[in-house]
C-alpha cells in the first residue's frame, strides 16, 4: 500500500471529505453512547432536538456559531499561508478586554459611533498580539505554534489580574468579573426577545470579506502563494515576511472580534469563562471548512450545533456533553486525513 | 527570609525536582519523537490520558506500577496514531497533533464523566510515598533535594540515563538519530522509515503520559479538569532548550522548576505588591523567552516536520 500523487486535484474528494468526517464523529459517538450506557439513536435524538429542534435550540445553535465564525476565519486565514496561530483564545481575550475599556463608560459616544470603534480597537489588539509571535518566526525562526499557545495561558492570567483589579465590578460581591457594558456599547439583538444579535451578521460579513480578500485581491494572492511554497513566493518578488505581518494582522483582528461579539452581543460583562475554548475550536471549524471563509459559516454552525445539542442532550438523556468535544476531534482528525486523498491516490501493491 | 536566602533553602530544592519530574517524563519524550523526525503537539493531551489511566486503574484496585504501565500503555496509543496519521500518510504535524490533543482531553474527560457521574469532591488514591535512600538521603541540602523523593522521580531520572545511552550509544538509537536527520539514508540500510519513526513516536508518547502519571500519582492524589495546565506545551519549549540532548534537557527542566518553584515561594514574599497572577505567568514567559535565547543556536533535527515518502525527492 502506498500513496500516488495526483496530477490534478480530485474535485469529487473535495466534496466528499466533510461527509466522511461529520460521518466518523458520528460512528465515534455511537460507540461511545453505548461505552456510557445509552443507546446511541437516543443520544443523537436528543442531540438534533437540542440543535435544531425548535426555533429557540437553532436560535442557540446560530448564537453559539457566532464566535465560533471569527476564530475559525481567523485560523482559515492564517493557515492559508501557513503561519500556525494557535492563539486564537488569547487574540479573543484581548478583543474582550478593549470591549470592557472602551465599553463600560469610558467613552459617552452614541452607539453607531462607539461599536465600530471598540471593533477597530479590538482588532488591534488582537492583531498586534498575534505580531509579536509572527515577528519571533520570520526574524528568529522561533515556532509560532508553541509561542501562540503559551500566550494563551498569559493572557487568561492577564484577565484574571485585570478582573481582580483594573477592570473589577466594585459592585460585583467580590467575584472576578467586570462591569457591564453600557447600552450604546452593546450588539442589537437580530429579534426582539431571543439572544442572537448583530454579532451574527458581523460575522456573515466578515465571512464574505475575507473570501473576496482571498479570492479577488493581490493579498489573497499572495498569501496562498506564501503558504504554497514560500521559497517560490521569494523568488516570485512577493515580500513573504510583509505577507506574514499582514495575514498576522488580519488573522488576530479576527479572532478579538469573537471577543468583542460575546461581551457586547451576549455576555455584557467580562469573566475568566467568557470562551469556552472558542480560539481552540476556531481551528477544527477552520480545517472542517477546508479552510475556506464561506466553508467556515457552515463548519461553524455545525460545530456549535453538537456542543449545544450535547448540552441539551446530557440534562435529558445523561450522557457527558464532553460527547460533542469527542466528535468534533473526531471531525477533525477524518477530514485532514480525507483531505490528503486530493492530492494522492491510494495504490494497493 | 529574603529573596536571595530562599535559593539556599532545601525545601527549594526538593520542590524543584518534585516539579521537574513530569516535565522530565513529557521533555523525554517530546525528544524521542522530535529526533526521529516527528513533532508531537499530542503531548498536553497524552499526558492527560496518563495522568487518568494511572490513577483510574490505581482507584479500581490495580498496584502502583500496573497503573504506571497503564498510563504508559494508553499514552503508546494515541502516539501509534499521532505516528500513523503523520509518517506513513504524512499529514500535518501541527494540525494532527492539534487534534490528538483535543481528542485525547475529550475522550478522558468523557470517560471520568462515565466513571464518576456525580462525585463532588474527586475520589482520592494511595500515592506514592517518598521513599528514602539510606545514606545519601543524609546529604545536606542535596541529600533531601534528589533521595528523599517518589519512586517516579528515581525513574524520570533514571529515564534520562537510559533515553540518552540508547540514543547515544546503541545502532537502535543511531538508526533513530539518522531518520530524524536524513530518512533516505535510514532507508538505504533497509531500515523501514515508517516503523521506525511511528515506534519512536510511540515510546516518546509512552514517556509523555509517565509525565502525566507522575500528577495524579505522586503530586497529588487525585485527578482534576485541566490539571496538565500547559505544561506539555512547556516540556516543548525545553526540548528546544535543551537542543535535542536528554542531558541539556534534564538540566533544562530542572532549572525551569527551580525558576518555578522560587516564584512560588517569592509569591508569599512579594505578594503584597504584585498580583498573585503575575507570578503564575513567569513558567510561560520564561518559556517563549527560553526559545528565543536558542533560536539561533537551534539545531533541529533536519527532517523534522518533513514527512518521508519513498522515492520521493
Amino acid at each position: 500500500m502506498r500513496l500516488e500523487p495526483r496530477t490534478e486535484a480530485a474535485r469529487s474528494v473535495w466534496a466528499i471529505a466533510p461527509l466522511v468526517a461529520v460521518v466518523a464523529s458520528f460512528v465515534i459517538a455511537a460507540l461511545l453512547a453505548l461505552l456510557g450506557g445509552a443507546s446511541p439513536f437516543a443520544v443523537f435524538a436528543a442531540v438534533i432536538k437540542g440543535a435544531a429542534g425548535t426555533q429557540f435550540a437553532f436560535l442557540e445553535t446560530l448564537t453559539r456559531a457566532t464566535p465560533l465564525i471569527f476564530t475559525g476565519l481567523a485560523a482559515a486565514v492564517a493557515f492559508r499561508a501557513k503561519l500556525w496561530n494557535i492563539g486564537g483564545e488569547a487574540q479573543l481575550y484581548a478583543g474582550a478586554i478593549m470591549a470592557i475599556v472602551l465599553g463600560t463608560g469610558a467613552l459617552p459616544l452614541p452607539a453607531p459611533i462607539l461599536i465600530p470603534m471598540i471593533m477597530a480597537a479590538a482588532m488591534l489588539a488582537g492583531a498586534l498580539l498575534l505580531l509579536g509571535p509572527t515577528f519571533l518566526k520570520t526574524r528568529f525562526g522561533v515556532d509560532e505554534v508553541v509561542t501562540t499557545l503559551l500566550l494563551n495561558f498569559v493572557m487568561v492570567l492577564f484577565v484574571s489580574m485585570l478582573l481582580d483589579g483594573a477592570l473589577k465590578d466594585p459592585m460585583g460581591l467580590g467575584w472576578p468579573q467586570s462591569k457591564k457594558v453600557i447600552a450604546e456599547a452593546q450588539l442589537p439583538k437580530l429579534i426582539q426577545g431571543k439572544r442572537l444579535h448583530l454579532g451574527f451578521l458581523i460575522a456573515i460579513g466578515a465571512a464574505l470579506l475575507v473570501w473576496f480578500i482571498n479570492a479577488r485581491t493581490t493579498f489573497g494572492y499572495e498569501m496562498r502563494a506564501v503558504g504554497f511554497n514560500p521559497r517560490a513566493a521569494r523568488f516570485a518578488g512577493i515580500p513573504v515576511n510583509r505577507v506574514m505581518a499582514k495575514t498576522a494582522l488580519l488573522s488576530g483582528g479576527l479572532a478579538a472580534l469573537a471577543g468583542v461579539s460575546e461581551v457586547a452581543g451576549l455576555k455584557g460583562n467580562l469573566t475568566l469563562d467568557l470562551s469556552p475554548g472558542f480560539g481552540y475550536t476556531g481551528i477544527v471549524v477552520a480545517m472542517l471548512a477546508m479552510l475556506h471563509p464561506i466553508g467556515v459559516i457552515a463548519a461553524a454552525i455545525f460545530v456549535a450545533a453538537m456542543f449545544v445539542g450535547a448540552d441539551a442532550m446530557s440534562r435529558t438523556v445523561g450522557v457527558p456533553n464532553y460527547i460533542a468535544n469527542v466528535m468534533v476531534a473526531t471531525a477533525l482528525l477524518t477530514m485532514v486525513t480525507a483531505m490528503l486523498f486530493t492530492r494522492f491516490r491510494l495504490k494497493w501493491r | 527570609m529574603d529573596a536571595l536566602g530562599i535559593v539556599f533553602e532545601a525545601s527549594l530544592w526538593a520542590a524543584a525536582i518534585r516539579i521537574a519530574s513530569p516535565l522530565i517524563f513529557a521533555t523525554l519524550g517530546e525528544l524521542i519523537c522530535e529526533r526521529a523526525g516527528v513533532l508531537n503537539l499530542g503531548i498536553e493531551g497524552i499526558m492527560t490520558v496518563g495522568a487518568f489511566a494511572g490513577w483510574v486503574s490505581v482507584y479500581n484496585g490495580a498496584d502502583l506500577w500496573t497503573g504506571v504501565a497503564v498510563a504508559a500503555l494508553a499514552g503508546a496509543a494515541f502516539g501509534v496514531l499521532h505516528g500513523f496519521l503523520t509518517v506513513p500518510l504524512g499529514l500535518s504535524q501541527h494540525v494532527t497533533g492539534i487534534g490528538i490533543t483535543l481528542l485525547a482531553t475529550s475522550l478522558t474527560y468523557y470517560a471520568y464523566r462515565i466513571a464518576f457521574p456525580s462525585v463532588t469532591s474527586p475520589p482520592k488514591i494511595e500515592t506514592f510515598a517518598p521513599f528514602a535512600i539510606p545514606g545519601l538521603s543524609q546529604i545536606p541540602i542535596l541529600g533531601d533535594a534528589l533521595f528523599n523523593q517518589t519512586p517516579l522521580t528515581y525513574l524520570a531520572f533514571i529515564s534520562v540515563i537510559a533515553v540518552a545511552y540508547v540514543l547515544h550509544r546503541t545502532p537502535i538509537g543511531l538508526a533513530v538519530r539518522t531518520v530524524g536527520e536524513n530518512p533516505a539514508a535510514v532507508e538505504a540500510q533497509g531500515i523501514d522509515v515508517t516503523l521506525l519513526r511511528i515506534g519512536a513516536v510511540a515510546v516518546g508518547s509512552a514517556f509523555m503520559a509517565l509525565g502525566g502519571a507522575f500528577l495524579t500519582m505522586s503530586a497529588f492524589n487525585s485527578f482534576y479538569f485541566d490539571m496538565v495546565n500547559g505544561r506539555g506545551w512547556i516540556c516543548i519549549a525545553l526540548v528546544v532548550f535543551g537542543s535535542w540532548r536528554p542531558g541539556k534537557a534534564l538540566l533544562g527542566a530542572i532549572l525551569f522548576a527551580a525558576f518555578d518553584a522560587y516564584q512560588l515561594r517569592l509569591q508569599q514574599l512579594a505578594g503584597a505588591y504584585l498580583p498573585y497572577q503575575v507570578f503564575l505567568m513567569l513558567p510561560y514567559i520564561l518559556s517563549i523567552l527560553a526559545l528565543i535565547a536558542m533560536s539561533r543556536r537551534a539545531g533541529y533535527p533536519r527532517a523534522l516536520m518533513i514527512p518521508y515518502r519513498k522515492g520521493e525527492r
